[in-house]
């Protein structure tokens, strides 16, 4: 690797500040003031943050910083991160972006908190995002939106926007996400970080506030490809208190870090370049495509028919489940409650009316509609089972691939205001992001070059478990081309 | 498929969601035109084709039933809008 002298800390990667860190170049405690100092300056253009804790993450740093004396840290020990704002920390505001929780201070960590906190980790703070994480830009959060550092007239994508947009501008190292259709591969792609979103059930979604359960994943935001490796050792794994999580035993993700893909079997899924997607992402996909060609790999065509009925199955499937896992904002438990109703019906009714926002209305009303009596085998069954050759197809064609190569998203970054009013529009969206939900696999987005200064993600799927191979590919990728290295003029 | 005002009034009751009469208008044409879009799916022939709700091939996850600490009783009722005596408090069910 290839050290530049260090400008500002908040710049660097998670390997290049533990290195720094470990050799006591830099404190914890130093690090950290540079990543506030740069909050404080442009955190008033970008809004990235529900919650800055300030005053805990210079704690934190102190703690870090002793652990460090002692030698026995970990490459993420003394780090800042922001945790997407549906992830429950304990002690601190977990709002995901709605009325409905905005006073919700959780009594209890997620099982990822935990696992980083045995780090010693530094919160810069709670991520903006589009509320409970349905949304593809952010604006659906009811403290306002977050902004694009590489332009902030557009959106950084969503429902993890802020995250991205946080990693992106320095705003800490890294992140974590979740991911229900895209949330964390689509604002990586437009914030030129990198996103990765893990096989269902490798990382634990305890104390993850449920959007869709069968689709959920939380996974790393990061500068490059190493750092999303090292996020991987740190987060994955089974929980008990998660029963979909699986026992599989969890690799050394940073093991996969090898710059050499000759030979190796890449397939491009035609259904993926679909109409309406802008001419300048195909052509930067393209480019991507020759050289990973170039690199040896070996490049064919492939057809997966059933991805044009993709975006139709989730827009069932997701909206079904949430309008389930939604029934809980009661206002009895915790969360909003309107108190001046006239009876117990009135009161829940009034409570969900001005808890939550139009997006989220919007799905509970879809999801309620495909589950209903009468409608339920039109639509929601009949999703289930396009689900399964949605998964059939992806398995068929991982029997002759080692990895898929598409576009993270049909377009660049859009305009804040240009699709909120119009849903179907919004849902397009994630048509290049959520079949691998659906499926169940693996999927990354890294940067893959610009369109007139505005980022381009290409994203890499492969089989079940096959994170390694991932890796590999967008390690050996980012190091011949250096996209990532490329800052946001912010 | 048109859906009518109705129709909207009916699964907002479901869901038990308020909605203003703006919204309900909105979601009227909004809902239409997406359920319109899925009709797409109709055309997948499904025969045989078994539904897929989860992804992962697992059977029953089974735990030992042992006792454990839980979560103090203040902390979980910190966040309840009302409580009295250590109870979350409800509004009548019955009147």
């Amino acid at each position: 690797m290839n050290f530049e002298p260090v400008m500002n800390p908040y710049d660097l990667t998670i390997a290049e500040a533990s290195h720094l860190l470990k050799s006591r170049r830099i404190s914890s405690v130093e690090l950290t003031r540079a990543v506030l100092d740069r909050v404080s300056s442009v955190e008033g253009k970008l809004h990235a943050f529900v919650t800055v804790t300030e005053n805990l993450a210079l704690s934190q740093a102190e703690k870090a910083d002793s652990r460090l004396s002692s030698g026995d840290a970990t490459p993420l020990t003394g780090i800042p991160v922001i945790i997407k704002d549906n992830i429950c920390t304990r002690g601190i505001l977990t709002t995901c972006s709605s009325q409905m929780l905005r006073n919700f201070v959780p009594p209890y960590d997620a099982t990822v908190m935990e696992k980083l906190n045995s780090h010693d980790i530094v919160l810069v703070g709670k991520g903006n995002m589009d509320e409970f994480a349905m949304g593809s830009s952010n604006e659906y959060s009811t403290f306002g939106p977050t902004r694009n550092p590489w332009d902030t007239e557009r959106v950084p994508g969503g429902s993890s926007g802020g995250p991205a947009a946080g990693v992106a501008a320095g705003e800490a190292v890294y992140a974590l996400g979740s991911d229900t259709g895209g949330s964390v591969r689509q604002p990586a792609g437009f914030c030129s970080v990198v996103g990765l979103k893990p096989t269902y059930g490798r990382v634990s979604r305890y104390g993850l506030v449920a959007f869709a359960s069968s689709l959920d994943q939380i996974g790393p935001l990061a500068r490059d490809v190493t750092d999303a490796a090292l996020v991987m050792n740190a987060i994955a794994g089974h929980d008990p208190r998660d029963a979909t999580s699986v026992p599989h035993p969890t690799p050394d993700y940073t093991r996969s870090l090898i710059p050499e893909i000759k030979g190796l079997r890449l397939g491009i899924p035609k259904e993926y370049f679909v109409e309406g997607m802008e001419a300048g992402v195909k052509q930067v996909i393209q480019t991507a495509i020759s050289r990973l060609e170039e690199m040896g790999a070996t490049i064919e065509e492939v057809s997966l028919p059933s991805m044009k009925y993709a975006l139709s199955a989730y827009y069932i499937i997701a909206p079904s489940e949430a309008s389930a896992n939604l029934a809980r904002y009661d206002g009895v438990k915790y969360g909003f409650s309107v108190q001046d109703a006239e009876n117990m019906w009135d009161a829940l009714e009034k409570t969900r009316q001005y808890g939550f926002g139009i997006e989220v209305k919007r799905r509970i009303m879809l999801g309620t509609h495909a589950l209903s009596s009468g409608y339920y085998d039109a639509y929601y069954l009949k999703a289930q089972k396009v689900r399964t050759l949605i998964r059939q197809e992806f398995n068929q064609a991982f029997e002759r691939f080692d990895a898929l190569i598409t576009p993270t998203s049909p377009t660049v970054p859009f305009k804040i205001g240009e699709k909120v009013e119009d849903p179907l529009q919004m849902y397009l969206s994630d048509v290049c992001t959520l079949p691998i939900n659906i499926a169940g696999i693996p999927g990354i987005s890294i940067p893959a070059g610009f369109v007139n200064g505005l980022p381009v993600g290409m994203q890499i799927l492969a089989k079940p478990f096959a994170e390694e191979m991932i890796l590999r590919i967008a390690f050996a990728y980012e190091q011949a081309t250096g996209w990532h290295k490329q800052r946001p003029p912010i | 498929m048109k859906l009518g005002r109705e129709e909207i009034e009916h699964i907002a009751r479901l869901a038990r969601l308020g909605l203003s009469e703006a919204e309900t208008e909105r979601f009227q044409s909004q809902l239409s035109d997406i359920m319109e879009n899925f009709d797409i799916l109709q055309e997948v022939d499904t025969t045989d084709i078994l539904p897929t709700a989860h992804v992962i091939e697992m059977e029953n996850v089974i735990r030992d039933d042992k006792v454990a600490p839980s979560l103090p009783q203040d902390e979980i009722l910190a966040n309840a809008p009302r409580q009295e005596g250590g109870y979350f408090r409800v509004r009548a069910v019955l009147e």
